[in-house]
């Protein structure tokens, strides 16, 4: 490969494609049925069958900007949140697919490096990146790359987490700090002229959750807290359920500079996007013993139980502030737009 | 974190909202009605519902009445008309505020304009506009200048070191505003119960807190200058309460760590050099109030794009069912509006205050729905 950008014929089908997925995709994904090459992964249904009765199954597309930040990149981005889709369902995620789409005049070596950072964390997530399709688009008509992921996971017999589940008395919890991939994000893209050491916190969620499962089979509610952040969850559990939640602002987990960030921009860190967090809804008998397997485990090192769920006000998320008052957690109208003063 | 949860102690806050009620709640039954204290600031009702403040205070001694105080909120139609008009000529990279794009006009909002093709960039400071300028010496790169007192030395002071640069292609689209105006506009409507003001903390470290003088000394209304975290506010309650309580109208400062007796003389002086009063300006809700807005003086001629490029320039009646007016003045609460959470809401604000998350009519929905028991049926249809 002598051109050391993306061009059109990376996308035709023919030679350049051929050699793009040899010397740079195959490498990093590095798999035996990705290695076949042909036009579908093929999947034993009895290796499947022997985990679980059901199937999980997710797709979501990645097209963050910067595409690396402190923290991460968008492959690590589009590994993780795929397989924290298929996790919090309870599900062993197994098996990823990869679409990228690229811009003509991306540089080779920026794709190398991301397509093996998914590889990287496809291995440290234990998945296997089994299919997947390139596309090339004239410069313009992409920002650099655009990465789909969907996965298969499995669900093993007897597990039901779902929004509806959330119960009066139930402990609301979240595995660490608030935010950080929100304001990483932010001050990655360096138009703020604001500095802090705030690290995406990006990371796979199964083994936590399957920590977490460990202790507590009959968790009642648990969502990783994406886009809209920890608010726009407990409003989905809020409503889904018939339920009021009131949350500790004293409680809730937060890094300082992000903290920092949102009082001199004007953000609620409950709204701030996250990208390995998770928001749980467990039974109050079992909270303490979830809390402890969380922070036992390296991705829930700062797990906090920050509220409980209530019969009334249903369908709303009330927070009690720290200086004493009550406050509504409405859902996220829009973007978080920064005030003028 | 040091220098915000000094101003967060719960301890203090009890302890000032017992002090309060213990004042408030005797005037209160002896006037038959809460006493009607009127946050002037936008900050102020953000903080307010923010923290939850209104939930600790006694409802049937204290009501707050949310003031005009928010400049993207009375930011009228035919101003945005205008900005989306600059914003669509090719030729124009259109600079603002972040929460200065969800306002609409009658063609839509900036958000919409950038959209669908125009070149609107949100900056944090009017100085990120000029470096833009510098950068696009080739394209006239317009500011969106708006704000009350608070942000009008930053534009004045950028648009001076733009001439001292020589920078042809930079300009502003004024449509700052002044406080002191307005809250005599509030005063003198005839059907006002206000007891007494928070006044604004940021404009007043610009201005001072002479220009409130009027307040005490004319209309005979206790005012306090307040800063902005949750203790702030509660001390500023606790002092207007004080006033009242003792007889006294006086212009008080709460804010002594910002703002100086006699304002920022430096900051005044490039305001003065830049600026000058118009003889009214339209406020969306309100209607025009004379000398309540200021545009650039004609030796700066060259730095105004109400000089520089032809504008639609129209006056753009408020929707007629709006009562933003109303809720201004303290004579409507926000949910007592007839549309809203009905026809306006913070995803398509039809009045003023449903724009910005200062306005008031976006914090109650926001924040307070739950006091509020007749919209819930519109805002459940939401979910």
């Amino acid at each position: 490969m002598s051109a050391a950008t993306v061009t059109m014929a990376h996308g035709g089908g023919g030679r350049a494609m051929r050699g793009l997925i040899e010397k740079i995709i195959l490498p990093a994904f590095d798999n035996p049925t990705l290695a076949t090459l042909e036009d579908q992964a093929r999947l034993a249904i009895a290796e499947l069958a022997a985990l679980g009765d059901r199937l999980a199954f997710t797709t979501d597309t990645y097209v963050v900007t910067p595409i690396e930040f402190p923290g991460g990149d968008i492959g690590k981005l589009a590994v993780c949140g795929t397989v924290n889709d298929l996790a919090v369902s309870g599900a062993r995620p197994l098996y990823l697919s990869c679409g990228l789409v690229l811009e003509e005049g991306f540089p080779l070596a920026d794709l190398e490096r991301i397509v093996q950072s998914m590889g990287r964390a496809a291995r440290e997530a234990g998945v296997a990146i089994v299919t997947g399709d390139t596309k090339v688009v004239e410069r313009g008509a992409a920002d650099r790359v655009f990465i789909n992921t969907a996965g298969v996971g499995v669900l093993r017999p007897g597990l039901n987490i779902a929004a509806t589940r959330a119960q009066p008395g139930d402990a609301v919890m979240v595995n660490g700090n608030l935010g950080d991939h929100g304001i990483a994000i932010l001050l990655a893209r360096n138009e703020l002229a604001l500095s802090a050491s705030v690290q995406s916190d990006c990371q796979p969620l199964h083994g936590l959750i399957a920590a977490m499962l460990g202790v507590c089979p009959d968790i009642h509610c648990l969502r990783d807290a994406t886009r809209g952040g920890v608010a726009t969850v407990l409003n989905e559990f809020a409503v889904s359920s018939k339920v009021g939640i009131r949350l500790r602002e004293a409680d809730l987990p937060l890094d300082d500079g992000v903290r920092g960030a949102c009082e001199i921009l004007g953000l609620d860190p409950l709204y701030l996007a996250n990208e390995g967090k998770l928001v749980a809804i467990v039974p109050s008998s079992r909270a303490e013993t979830v809390l402890a397997a969380m922070r036992a485990h390296p991705a829930g090192r700062d797990a906090a139980i920050v509220g409980e769920v209530c019969a009334e006000p249903a369908g709303h998320v009330i927070l009690s502030t720290a200086i004493g008052g009550d406050r509504v957690v409405d859902m996220l109208v829009g973007e978080q737009l920064p005030r003028i003063c | 974190m040091r220098y915000a949860d000094e101003f967060r102690d719960p301890e203090k806050a009890r302890a000032l909202v017992a002090e309060i009620t213990r004042l408030a709640a005797p005037l209160a039954a002896a006037l038959g009605r809460p006493l009607q204290i009127m946050e002037v600031c936008g900050g102020h009702t953000h903080t307010i519902f923010r923290y939850g403040l209104k939930a600790m205070l006694p409802e049937d001694a204290i009501e707050f009445v949310h003031g005009p105080g928010c400049p993207v909120c009375v930011l009228p139609m035919g101003r945005v008309d205008d900005c989306v008009a600059l914003a669509r000529d090719p030729n124009i990279i259109f600079t603002t505020f972040g929460d200065a794009m969800r306002v609409p006009g009658s063609q839509g909002s900036l958000l919409q304009a950038k959209a669908n093709g125009a070149d609107v960039r949100m900056v944090y400071s009017p100085l990120d506009a000029l470096q833009i300028a510098r950068d696009n010496p080739e394209r006239e790169v317009v500011f969106f200048a708006l704000g009350f007192e608070t942000t009008m030395p930053s534009t004045a002071l950028t648009v001076l070191q733009a001439r001292r640069e020589g920078i042809g292609n930079f300009s502003l689209f004024c449509n700052h505003i002044t406080i002191p105006a307005t809250m005599r506009a509030i005063l003198n409507s005839p059907d006002l119960k206000l007891d007494g003001f928070l006044g604004p903390g940021h404009v007043s470290m610009v201005i001072g807190n002479r220009p409130y003088d009027f307040i005490a000394q004319e209309y005979r209304r206790p005012i306090v200058v307040s800063g902005f975290e949750p203790l702030d506010l509660l001390q500023s309650l606790w002092m207007v309460i004080k006033q009242i309580a003792e007889g006294r109208c006086e212009v008080e400062n709460q804010y002594k760590r910002i703002v100086p007796e006699h304002g920022n003389e430096q900051a005044l002086a490039a305001v003065d050099e830049v600026f000058e009063l118009r003889e009214f300006f339209e406020w969306r809700g309100l209607g025009s109030i004379d000398h309540s807005g200021v545009r650039m003086r004609p030796s700066f001629a060259a730095f105004d794009a109400e000089s520089k490029f032809l504008m639609p320039n129209l006056t753009v009646a408020d929707p007629k069912s709006c009562q933003c007016g109303d809720v201004l003045k303290g004579m409507i609460k926000p949910h007592q509006c007839r549309v809203f959470g009905s026809a306006c809401t913070p995803e398509k604000p039809l009045g003023a205050l449903m724009v910005s998350s200062e306005g008031a009519c976006a914090a109650y929905y926001q924040y307070g729905r739950l006091d509020v028991k007749a919209p819930r049926a519109a805002a459940d249809a939401r979910l």
